[in-house]
């Protein structure tokens, strides 16, 4: 598309933000942040399945992981912005709320969005990572081998 | 910042809609020289919501479209891209061709097939400013006696039947009326 790279790394983003939001969080946020604008679906939310692929450290050869279940839509806002979603499961609601996050955040309410519903989910992605990552750390142990023979 | 003015939305229920346009055209084919209408849709000018229907219906990743003349344009890529994924190709590796009659000729271009491989052709569908069961005659296989049907002309088609088991299959579109004329049809002078 004719996006400048500075505007995809963007919204590549938010839309990672978007999608790793647990369930009904996004739609909490819109709900809470601003009235839900008119729009028409240009694809409504329908359920597919998606290959996963990774790679042997993270550099290797890529293989098949497995099939995940995920849930896309795509709308058109009255002044033409389209907003896409894909989310993982089966979650018609949320592919909404998070294809019409993606959409104004195209519009001049941007900026009040950023501060209502993406800091919000970006500090609280933060927090379920610092709470993963202090119950790993606590499960941590430190081998070392016991000097033997004279000090 | 991404604005797709054009992109507008494909059939309102995916499911039924296209089954329902799957068998308009089944039955159009069938009965050539049958006129049959298909659920009404509104795909981007100079689309015809018959020729958007079909598209919509019949293509997908694996069918190369040649648009040709006025259906050539940016909008009608960017809904085909967007509902589809069906790829752009050149007349001669093309599974479906979409556009007016003036702008498809000369059907040499289109592949016609092998006789080994008959369905290794290219289905045209052609947008028509008019479509009225009246003018050249059709006779062949699904008409019982003879079919009328306003083509744009028929030395093009009486040559596209002499190829036969080649050949290639014409859907007419003309608003939310689609006809259609296979290669098995013998197409006489109005």
């Amino acid at each position: 598309m004719k996006d400048t790279p500075d505007f995809d790394a963007d919204r590549r983003a938010w839309m990672g933000l978007i999608a790793c939001a647990p369930a009904g969080r996004v739609a909490a946020l819109l709900d809470g942040a601003t009235a839900r604008p008119a729009f028409v679906w240009l694809r409504a939310p329908e359920f597919g399945s998606a290959m996963v692929q990774g790679r042997t450290g993270a550099s290797g050869a890529p293989f098949n992981l497995g099939e995940m279940t995920v849930t896309r839509c795509a709308l058109r806002l009255t002044g033409g912005e389209v907003g896409h979603a894909y989310l993982q499961g089966r979650r018609r609601a949320d592919a909404e709320a998070a294809a019409l996050v993606d959409a104004l955040m195209q519009t001049g309410a941007a900026g009040d969005l950023r501060a209502h519903i993406l800091d919000s989910l970006a500090a609280e992605a933060e927090a379920r990572r610092e709470t993963r990552a202090g119950k790993a750390a606590a499960t941590k142990v430190d081998f070392f081998t016991m000097m033997r023979g004279e000090a | 910042m991404t604005r797709h003015d054009g992109l507008q939305p494909g059939f309102s229920d995916p499911a039924v809609d296209a089954a329902q346009a799957f068998r308009a055209i089944m039955r159009a084919m069938a009965r050539p020289g049958t006129i049959e209408t298909v659920s009404h849709m509104a795909p981007p000018a100079p689309l015809s919501a018959a020729a958007g229907a079909v598209l919509l219906t019949l293509c997908d990743a694996e069918t190369p479209l040649c648009l040709a003349g006025a259906a050539d344009c940016e909008a009608v890529r960017t809904w085909i891209t967007f509902h589809t994924g069906a790829p752009f190709r050149e007349a001669a590796q093309c599974s479906f061709a979409l556009g007016p009659w003036a702008a498809l000729t000369p059907l040499s271009a289109y592949p016609v097939g092998t006789s080994d491989y008959p369905d290794r052709s290219a289905t045209l569908i052609v947008e028509t400013p008019d479509l009225a069961p009246h003018g050249a005659v059709l006779r062949g296989p699904g008409i019982e006696e003879e079919a009328h049907l306003s083509l744009p002309e028929t030395a093009a088609f009486r040559h596209n039947a002499a190829q036969f088991p080649r050949g290639l299959d014409c859907i007419f579109t003309c608003g939310d009326r689609v006809a259609a004329l296979p290669r098995t049809t013998r197409v006489e002078g109005a």
